[in-house]
């Protein structure tokens, strides 16, 4: 199913375009008030641009003088809060979708437990949405949006109000069930989008600012905004005892997602820099991560300093560090440092 | 651990004390009268019986009435909106703030028979007035603001994001009503119901002026007491306390907190 979306909406100051092909997964990033709510809800028919059109597989949506209701649009919306019905239990709640569509109540609630199934819930099918954790509510509303069979996926930062440590293993579940769907993914988390997006589409004050394949967009960011989210570390490598052992030597643990990666999987860590503190001296007896490299150049970064750094082997790393330090540290180009990473700042994924 | 909050001043439990004994003390008054030897018997009588049977009776249709009407109000006020909407809420509560003795003489220059719709209602072999629906109709007026007050507000605070959400899985609006918006907003259309049903069981102005005050027909229980308070004291008093004791129950169904009321 592929998208095509143009909106205007004035009062919001918005004035989009977006286009999504058929199995492909399409981050929005932007930063707060930018405009990536209002987008889902045009494509929702949740709001009504003054001037725009929705094209869905071909079928318009909205446009001049065409409105299909939201019900009949196929295109379910999982939001930041799970938004559970509170008075149905995770099964009846995943059922809702079926028997909206007119299935019976005996199948309908089969093919819930075979979503709940699917993402890894299955047990709490009885439960009470009050009685679930952030983590499970979210997997349950995952269920629930897939198992209304939408033709296209909305998907409005559905990390972002999850404890950080059950993150990475729901991003791995999304991994796994946004394969071959259409899927418009709005973030602010340009790990969700490195992770789940096939493109990536910015906005920033109400207008695209960049778009394209994520990886491009990622390492060459050509807006302020994307630059700044942007410039994540990864460390590639094989996974062996628990960690992740990079070409070079370098061993760097972290946060894996279930399933846990098994010995010689190929897997990446992925940390951001300002999680990372920069020494001149290996610190003694931290159970960090630590990683030698030596300092290629430094940038003004708002009002602290981003320290490149590459690696014996060549693979370059950033810190954000203060300016203070940087003086402190005597950071030159040239210079030998060590990068020390918390474990529990890193994430690690099967690629 | 007592929570500790900003002292209030010591003077202010003196108003608040005399309040509380402005509402309380009559009730105690009133109780210090009744004859307990006969109270049994005194509202067990067989007009009492028919007054309180005709109360509940009416009061319970008149409810239902503000049911059906009062949610789809409430729906259209709280979740659509369009011009004029705030001079339409002001109407709907209109009935609220006015004597109910003119809610009687406006009900009666509309469905009686020198009315508005009388004619009407004549030619279709309806007379309204002075009858048990004229009875009905008046609670269902002065009721009705109740209902929508309570719900709207409960609508409000429930927002429309689960309705997006279940719209957004495919059901239709009355699929949503049905599954999403009834059951989130059950509480606050509860003790909207219930709150609705004491109103209609205290009128009294609209519905003298408009049903008038016929035995059997159209007396309900505060036409009876009010009747009867020159005739038999007595029976007065202890008909009265039977009122309050419904009130008290009210009051424990429909208790603030849960709902905006």
């Amino acid at each position: 199913m592929s998208l095509e979306l143009d909106a205007q909406v004035a009062q919001r100051d918005v004035d989009v375009a977006l286009e999504a092909a058929d199995g492909e997964t399409v981050a929005v990033l932007g930063p707060n008030g930018a405009g990536k709510s209002t987008l889902l809800a045009v494509a929702a028919g949740l709001l009504r641009p003054d001037t725009g059109r929705v094209v869905l597989d071909g079928v318009e949506l909205t446009g001049p003088g065409v409105w299909v209701a939201p019900h009949a649009r196929r295109i379910a919306l999982l939001a930041q809060d799970p938004l559970l019905f509170p008075h149905l239990s995770s099964l009846e709640n995943v059922a809702f979708g079926p028997r909206s569509r007119g299935v019976r109540r005996r199948p309908a609630r089969e093919q819930a437990r075979s979503w709940l199934e699917e993402v890894g819930v299955a047990d709490l099918a009885d439960r009470p949405p009050g009685e679930l954790s952030g983590g499970q509510a979210q997997r349950v509303a995952v269920a629930r949006a897939l198992a209304a069979d939408p033709r296209l996926l909305l998907l409005d930062e559905p990390m972002a109000a999850l404890d950080v440590a059950v993150r990475p293993a729901l991003r791995q579940s999304l991994r796994r069930v946004l394969a071959d769907r259409t899927v418009v993914l709005v973030t602010h988390d340009v790990l969700d989008a490195l992770l789940l997006a096939d493109r990536v589409v910015v906005v920033d004050a109400g207008r695209v600012v960049e778009a394209g394949p994520t990886t491009d967009v990622l390492t060459r960011p050509r807006s302020a905004f994307t630059a700044r989210i942007a410039g994540l570390n990864m460390v590639r490598g094989a996974w062996r005892d628990g960690a992740v052992v990079a070409p070079d030597g370098h061993v760097v643990r972290g946060l894996t997602a279930d399933p846990a990666p098994a010995d010689g999987d190929t897997v990446v860590a992925v940390f951001r820099p300002n999680a990372v503190s920069v020494f001149r001296e290996p610190p003694g007896g931290s159970p960090r991560n630590t990683i030698d490299a030596t300092v290629t150049d430094l940038e003004p970064f708002g009002d602290q300093v981003r320290v490149r750094a590459a690696t014996a082997s060549g693979h370059s790393l950033a810190a954000d560090v203060t300016s203070l330090a940087t003086a402190e540290l005597d950071l030159v180009p040239g210079a030998p440092v060590v990068f020390s990473i918390k474990a529990t700042e890193v994430s690690i994924y099967r690629t | 651990m007592k929570q500790r909050q900003v002292g209030l001043p010591g003077w202010i439990f003196v108003p608040a004390a005399l309040g509380a004994a402005l509402v309380l003390l009559p009730l105690v008054g009133m109780a210090s009268r009744v004859e307990w030897g006969s109270f049994v018997e005194l509202v067990t009588s067989d007009s009492a019986l028919t007054a309180l049977w005709l109360s509940l009776k009416t009061s319970l249709v008149a409810t239902l009435l503000c049911l059906l009407l009062g949610v789809p109000m409430a729906l259209v006020l709280a979740r659509t909106s369009f011009r004029g909407q705030g001079v339409v809420r002001s109407l709907v509560l209109l009935p609220l703030v006015l004597p109910p003795v003119v809610g009687g003489i406006a009900l009666l220059y509309t469905f009686g028979r020198r009315g508005l719709l009388g004619e009407e209602l004549d030619a279709l072999g309806l007379q309204v007035a002075f009858s048990t629906s004229a009875v009905v109709l008046a609670q269902t007026f002065v009721s009705l603001p109740f209902l929508v007050v309570s719900l709207e507000g409960s609508l409000r605070s429930a927002g429309a994001r689960y309705e997006e959400v279940a719209a957004s899985l495919g059901a239709r609006p009355t699929t949503v009503f049905r599954r999403v918006t009834l059951p989130l907003v059950l509480p606050g259309l509860v003790s909207g119901a219930v709150l609705s049903f004491a109103r209609a069981l205290g009128e009294f102005g609209a519905t003298i002026t408009f049903a008038g005050s016929l035995e059997g027909t159209t007396r309900t229980l505060p036409l009876f007491i009010y009747n009867l308070r020159v005739v038999d004291p007595d029976a007065a008093v202890a008909m009265s306390l039977v009122l309050v004791a419904v009130a008290v129950l009210v009051i424990a169904f429909a208790r603030p907190g849960r709902s905006t009321w």
